[in-house]
């Protein structure tokens, strides 16, 4: 039974309400910047979709088109044309070739990095492979266009230097440090006793990577490794420089291509505003905006399911 | 991300890095803020006369110290799409504003675009220097350039690249916010599109370096832009039979050759104060040494003090 206390008032001691107060907003206001991400992502979206939406009930305009014809003509004077089929196959061999070539090297550096390189070497080798990642992406078109596509054009006897192979270098040579760097917190973040357990088993430093820390730390990588797909994805000015901007279905990695990206940034300036041609843009724009969605999710999803079994 | 810290100012491209960004320039209106001491002249538009418009600004700056000009480039396309949205004083073209765009400008701002032709160029045909080509005609580059043309080949017109293994032609175009690739089409391709899978440059100098760098290429680009000794121009002929003609400064004044144009600088309304000086004064004997300086044709003796 509560007694009641001499002075008729609560034991508990009392903060004065100012206090109080300033919980209460400091608490919605912590509450707002955590879901401000999502309000940001809804709103860009939103815009996005309200720019592109009146094209997709206009009679030039035709969603098969769109998706399935290579046929990219915006501002012919006689028939106006909106396939995107040709820029999204770009799109898909720049990345996925970048993507190749880049995971072999990335995981490679990663494992050394965390496992075999002394204490010095390692802190060197991190700081080197973060400066990569600061290389502004004008800087590595810049390479691409006047000094890889030259070496390219001369190893292969390709007519045109600028090709996907040549884009495909560059965004490997971009997308190497995103991946290098969170695989090898992803190899770290695997237990002493692990290793200590295969080393106690009698495993060489070779068995230890490959049977028991790459196995551990596969999510991690994973994750990795879709990040950098979709650094590889959304990647503007050093495409649109390095893979010589053409519009047609590729046939070898020889060819020139235009990406999705680079066709938003060369046309959008001129498209008069609200134009139809500015519609489709637009519309181009929530076609990527779906393509790095997909590949977030499936991040999340692959993740999830191997941290579940 | 890195990759959105950068933007080349002058280049439009660099600022258009990922959609956020472009939402962002797109939704932007308004003019350009000048400081209240300095006269600020923006000028944007036609890659084919970002050189002249440049050298312009620089010279002019030392005769009247007060005007500030900012130059960019970006295609005749933009500068007229910026134009017609007021965000800048000057739009340089090398095609014509066409009867849309000057509606959309009355529109969007009041005032009826003013036009001034500064100058004249011979779009010169340029290909490789090793290439034996040296002349070509206009029924010859439909066909190359066009949607449907039968030419993909150097065989196919004659031609034998020296020492390449390789006998197919490298189309070297430009973006579709060119000017020059807007007249390309009109004057060449009678307004048909261009074969898909050509390399579609962003300026002028991409195209020309490009086809120095590329033996079975053939390009298109201002004559500002030719580079003697890494590409040659070739001599145009209107039809076959016709007597091929060298693009020269008194070929494309006398209309000689058959793909020369005027290249023009567009205002917001009757042009006044510094703009109209400074206009005026590109007009001048001293504005046009300068467009000459740059390869391009100036305009006749006569026109100049009008």
């Amino acid at each position: 039974m509560d007694l009641p206390s001499p002075t008729g008032k609560s034991l508990r001691p009392v903060r004065p309400v100012w206090a109080v107060c300033g919980e209460k907003l400091l608490e919605l206001l912590i509450r707002f910047c955590g879901v401000s991400a999502i309000i940001f992502v809804l709103a860009i979206f939103f815009f996005v979709f309200k720019e592109a939406a009146p094209v997709l009930w206009s009679k030039n305009f035709n969603l098969t088109q769109f998706l399935f014809s290579p046929e990219w003509y915006p501002t012919s004077v006689s028939n106006v044309r909106y396939g995107v089929l040709a820029l999204i196959v770009g799109t898909v061999c720049v990345s996925g070739l970048a993507v190749l070539l880049a995971v072999p090297f990335s995981l490679g550096a990663a494992v050394f990095v965390s496992e075999f390189c002394g204490p010095k070497l390692k802190e060197t080798l991190k700081i080197v492979i973060e400066l990569l990642a600061a290389v502004p992406s004008v800087v590595w078109g810049f390479i691409g266009l006047t000094v890889t596509s030259r070496i390219v054009q001369q190893m292969t006897g390709a007519p045109v230097g600028v090709n996907i192979l040549n884009g495909g270098i560059i965004l490997a040579l971009m997308v190497v440090p995103i991946i290098t760097s969170i695989s090898e917190d992803a190899l770290k973040a695997v237990p002493d006793t692990f290793r200590e357990a295969a080393v106690a088993l009698g495993a060489t430093r070779w068995q230890i990577v490959y049977r028991v820390l790459l196995p551990a730390a596969k999510n991690g990588l994973l994750a990795a490794v879709l990040l950098g797909v979709g650094r590889a994805v959304g990647e503007t000015m050093a495409v649109l420089m390095a893979t010589g901007h053409a519009v047609h279905l590729p046939l070898s990695v020889l060819d020139s291509v235009r990406t999705l990206t680079a066709n938003i940034a060369a046309e959008l300036g001129e498209a008069p505003a609200q134009s139809e041609h500015y519609r489709v843009l637009f519309l181009t724009g929530i076609l990527l905006f779906f393509i790095t969605f997909i590949i977030n999710v499936t991040a999340d999803f692959v993740v999830r399911g191997i941290r579940k079994k | 991300m890195t990759s959105n810290s950068i933007s080349n100012r002058g280049i439009f491209l660099g600022a258009v890095n990922c959609l956020i960004a472009s939402i962002l320039l797109a939704g932007c209106g308004g003019k350009g803020g000048g400081t209240a001491k300095k006269t600020s002249i923006q000028v944007k538009g036609s890659d084919t006369m970002v050189n002249v418009a440049q050298a312009w600004a620089e010279e002019y700056k030392k005769i009247s110290p007060d005007a500030a000009i900012e130059v960019s480039g970006g295609g005749s396309g933009v500068g007229i799409a910026a134009l017609t949205k007021g965000t800048i004083d000057i739009a340089t073209s090398s095609r014509n504003m066409k009867p849309e765009e000057i509606e959309t400008a009355k529109k969007n701002t009041g005032k009826e675009p003013k036009e001034f032709i500064v100058g004249y160029d011979a779009l010169g045909i340029y290909v490789h220097k090793d290439n034996p080509l040296t002349e070509i005609t206009n029924e010859q580059l439909a066909q190359i350039f066009m949607e449907g043309g039968k030419v993909t080949k150097w065989s196919d017109i004659g031609v034998t690249i020296p020492g390449g293994a390789n006998d197919e032609i490298v189309r070297v175009s430009r973006q579709s916010s060119s000017g020059t690739y807007e007249f390309f089409r009109e004057h060449i391709l009678n307004k048909k599109d261009f074969k898909l899978g050509s390399r579609d440059m962003n300026g002028s100098k991409e195209v020309v370096d490009l086809v120095a760098s590329t033996p079975t290429a053939i390009g298109y680009s201002g004559m500002g832009y030719n580079e003697p000794g890494k590409v040659k121009m070739l001599k145009v002929a209107s039809k076959p039979g016709q007597p091929a003609v060298e693009p020269s400064v008194a070929n494309t004044l006398d209309k000689s050759y058959p793909i020369a144009r005027s290249l023009q600088v567009y205002t917001l309304g009757e042009p006044s104060g510094e703009l109209k000086k400074y206009i005026d004064w590109s007009l001048s004997d001293a504005g046009q040494k300068i467009l000459e300086a740059c390869g391009y044709v100036p305009l006749p003796a006569a026109a100049h003090t009008k």
